[in-house]
């Protein structure tokens, strides 16, 4: 075996915080051999970016390493000084970050910032360091590279502020590259299309790779080796495959289990004693009565900003009672703003929305939560810990529409009713007088539920409801809102750019590119077969466990 | 093009800005109409002045009109550029305000560049080391720059560097009365001193504005300083700054091009806010150092009634108001490529 590349022993990672020193990384060994490809998968809070951060010695400052060494080309990193990490970052270990927009210097061009990076390492001229920035802009495939040179990291989408982070993490040859969930918060297309440049650049520069992520299926699709993390522990490494398809320790099974695949089923992600859907039978499909007319019945919904822009050129569609339909599709595509009015959040600028066979759609979104249809139209949201209000306990929360919209008075009717719906979602009704801050994020999303079910609503609109979630949290919420809809024959319009989670939760999917609806039928007879070489791509982009690996120089 | 935008913008933010200052205008002229005290009876010959003496002046001061006529004829004339006649110095108010402008001007902006000179630094280095030492001292030095009043600090300052040591001129306005004033070009004493080659009376002119433009500085050196930590702070955490750590960017490129080009926005808000302040709120510091400034002029005219002063300061003032923010914009405008036309 070649001498490893980079070699952690017994790593400990230590936060000071308000409440006492906390341990974020706790023992952690592993080695990596030169040019090799690992992945660390875990969730949040298991300490992956944590390590990730302790090798490169880029630790917030209120994190210390309190123990363990780690070993790069033979020298200590843990007590290298200040001056040689400045001469060993970039050049020898190089990371690239979450939100690349971020990562960037706002108000700096980015061919000067990656100048800058070329200069810090090199005594060139700033005309020859800006010539390499050219060069390296064409090798991560930018298009108009000389125009881009000048650009701001705004004028960019997320894609590129990426490549162009990427660029610079490169461009001064390190032999060690930190992925840092490099393409979270990007589309799944754009995902694919900036891993497999990561790829293919680590392997012709023959760099090692350390992708850290929670999607164990871009791990799976990146990475030869990859070790799981929970809670600051290392607790599984193997080959990617078996890891995978024949997972050892408790937690990686739990983790496999819950990460939704092409082919799983909402029943299995979760297994053992915390099933919620085991005794619950499947819903069956509801046989419309002859006459009635559909629950929701859209035409021609058009959506032009003030700017000018038009967000959603043309959308119709038609859904049943107890129905769950799949809205995907990239950012930009219109799907949040079909949504938002659809539930009356937004004004449509033309079209016509019919629910129960009554018009909605000449509401004002303003005027609409004076509707008698507000009670049977709920929303969850996205992200769970914006949409709560902090000074309203969890109580208070599931309590505010039942007040508002069933014309409940404070008392004990109000009090009961509270405390089943959160039961129904699985909160425990002692945590019913906690604020928003004193919950986790699980818990948050199933107080968002519990708000939304609370007026018994005949239609669920739910917008990325788990997006912000880890997947064995993702998991129990999907399973939760399965068995809502199977026993109260709830119809959900389920927005999500996930589409493994859109096949599974939905009976029919309607892909939208553009503000434009590009394919819609059949859940999985749509992702197994797809008619339009848009969906095929998005289909294909998705990264599954059960894919080969793509072939990085190991 | 970048420029063509800009200027642009700056027109536009001009323009909407004009309604302000009519609203301001107006609303001085109403207020001083308001305000106890009655001009006549001041400007009259003596307290045993008869009833018609001062019945005569109102009318020749036009002040027996119904107040909308006043107010249409007054409009009428600041149109026209004539903002009144000063009863207590007896000239234009215009000709007042001109004279007298540019020894504020000149004193403020000393007083701001003093103040960015030493609050930069000082907040960049408590940002650097937060909770040291140096961070804690600067807070301190702050703290007392604010709660010590100008004209305390100022008289201090009097005390030790004129009374005790004697290395600064008695405090009496801008220069000497001995040395020859230069030609008037700009109206800045340092400059006009500067073009007309005269070192020694730039000397006297520097030596009798460190004094005053010190006091105020003091004052303002805290909001300076505390903002330029903060954003310093919020900057020098941010992920871009991690990024350039992370491609080995020396630390002097990192502090300066990378945090502190991206701090040093909210700098500039503040720094124009505070000049605007300065320029009124000097009054105390022209007070104590018998500076020849606006705002003793329009306090001075205020004491006693003077109607045309007081309103021409204001207007002078809500003037100086917008300018300050349509420079602070372009300043913006150069330093933030993100803001774009709007």
């Amino acid at each position: 075996m070649t001498k490893p590349l980079l070699q952690i022993d017994n790593l400990h990672v230590t936060f000071s915080t308000r409440r006492g020193p906390v341990e974020a990384v706790r023992g952690v060994s592993l080695s990596l051999a030169p040019g090799e490809t690992l992945g660390i998968v875990g969730e949040s809070g298991s300490g992956k970016s944590v390590t990730g951060f302790a090798v490169t010695r880029l630790l917030d400052p209120a994190g210390k390493i309190s123990a363990g060494r780690i070993l790069f080309r033979d020298r200590e990193i843990t007590k290298m000084s200040n001056a040689s990490l400045r001469e060993m970052h970039g050049s020898a270990m190089a990371m690239i970050f979450q939100n690349p927009r971020g990562a960037l210097n706002p108000i700096r061009a980015i061919g000067a910032q990656i100048a800058d990076a070329i200069l810090a390492h090199r005594k060139i001229s700033a005309e020859a360091a800006r010539g390499e920035a050219l060069d390296l802009l064409r090798a991560v495939q930018i298009r108009d590279p000389e125009k881009r040179m000048s650009a701001y990291p705004h004028e960019l989408s997320g894609g590129m502020c990426q490549r162009v982070m990427i660029a610079m993490a490169i461009s001064s040859n390190p032999s060690l590259l930190i992925a840092d969930e490099p393409t979270t918060g990007l589309d799944v297309t754009t995902q694919k299309v900036v891993m497999d440049l990561l790829a293919n650049i680590a392997a012709e520069r023959g760099m090692a790779t350390i992708l850290i992520t929670h999607d164990l299926g871009l791990a799976a699709r990146y990475c030869r080796r990859v070790v799981v993390m929970e809670q600051g522990k290392l607790v599984e490494q193997a080959e990617a495959l078996t890891l995978f398809r024949a997972p050892n320790h408790p937690y990686t099974k739990r983790l496999v289990a819950a990460s939704p695949t092409a082919t799983s089923r909402v029943e299995d992600l979760v297994t053992g004693e915390e099933n919620l859907l085991a005794a619950v039978p499947a819903a069956p499909l509801p046989t419309p009565v002859h006459g009635t007319p559909p629950l929701l019945d859209v035409k021609n919904l058009v959506k032009r900003f003030d700017d000018g822009t038009v967000a959603l050129k043309s959308f119709s569609m038609v859904m049943a009672a107890g129905e769950s339909v799949g809205l995907v599709g990239e950012s930009g595509s219109g799907k949040s703003t079909t949504s938002r009015m659809i539930c009356r959040l937004l004004d449509q600028s033309e079209g016509t929305i019919n629910f129960n066979g009554e018009s909605i759609g000449h509401l004002p979104a303003r005027d609409f939560h004076r509707a008698p249809q507000r009670r049977d139209i709920q929303i969850v949201f996205q992200d769970p810990n914006e949409s709560l209000n902090p000074r309203f306990t969890a109580f208070d929360c599931i309590a505010h529409p039942l007040m508002r919209l069933a014309g409940m008075r404070n008392g004990d009717a109000l009090r009961q009713r509270v405390r089943e719906c959160a039961s129904r979602v699985g909160l425990p009704s002692d945590l019913l007088e906690r604020f928003p801050h004193q919950l986790s994020g699980g818990q948050k999303a199933r107080i968002g539920i519990a708000r939304a079910i609370a007026c018994r609503p005949r239609l669920l609109v739910l917008d990325e409801p788990t997006a912000a979630l880890d997947v064995s949290v993702q998991a129990v919420v999907l399973q939760l809102l399965d068995r809502l809809r199977r026993e109260d024959g709830l119809a959900f319009l389920f927005v999500s750019h996930d589409l493994n989670v859109v096949r599974m939760m939905c009976q029919r999917t309607i892909v939208l590119r553009n503000g434009a609806i590009v394919e819609e039928g059949e859940s999985h007879a749509l992702f197994d077969n797809p008619q339009t070489a848009y969906t095929r791509e998005l289909v294909e982009a998705v990264p599954n466990i059960e894919l080969t690996p793509v072939a990085a120089a190991g | 093009m970048k420029l063509a935008t800009t200027a642009k913008r700056a027109a536009r933010r001009f323009a909407s800005s004009l309604p302000a200052l009519f609203g301001v205008l107006i609303f001085t002229f109403l207020l001083m109409r308001v305000l106890p005290g009655d001009p006549a009876v001041f400007f009259a010959s003596g307290p045993n002045a008869g009833k018609e003496e001062i019945e005569t002046i109102r009318k020749q001061m036009g002040l027996d009109k119904p107040v909308p006529q006043q107010l249409a004829l007054y409009l009428y004339d600041v149109g026209r550029g004539n903002l009144g006649r000063s009863l207590m110095t007896g000239q234009n108010v215009t000709k007042d305000l001109k004279e007298r402008l540019p020894a504020s001007l000149e004193l403020t902006f000393s007083a701001l560049l003093i103040a960015l000179v030493l609050a930069l630094p000082l907040g960049i280095l408590a940002a650097l080391r937060p909770g040291s030492l140096i961070d804690h001292g600067v807070r301190l030095f702050c703290a007392l720059g604010v709660c010590i009043p100008t004209f305390v600090s100022g008289l201090l300052l009097i005390y030790v560097f004129y009374y005790l040591l004697g290395v600064a001129p008695d405090p009496t306005g801008r220069v000497d009365i001995f040395i020859s004033q230069p030609p008037s070009r700009t109206g800045f004493l340092l400059i006009d001193f500067l073009l007309a080659g005269d070192l020694d009376g730039w000397w006297a002119a520097f030596k009798q504005l460190i004094l005053p433009a010190c006091t105020m500085a003091l004052f303002v050196i805290a909001p300076l300083a505390r903002i330029t930590r903060a954003s310093m702070l919020a900057s020098l955490g941010s992920d871009f700054v991690r990024t350039a750590r992370s491609v080995g960017l020396s630390w002097w490129r990192i502090v300066v091009t990378y945090a502190l080009r991206n701090a040093i926005l909210p700098v500039i808000t503040i720094a124009g806010i505070v000049f605007s302040t300065m320029l009124g709120a000097n009054v105390l510091v022209e007070k104590v150092f018998s500076w020849p400034g606006v705002a003793s002029y329009a306090l001075d005219a205020l004491l006693s009634s003077d109607y045309a002063p007081v309103q021409g300061f204001v207007l002078l003032m809500a003037f100086v108001f917008v300018i300050v923010n349509l420079v602070v914009d372009v300043l913006y405008g150069i330093a933030d490529p993100r803001i774009s036309i709007g």
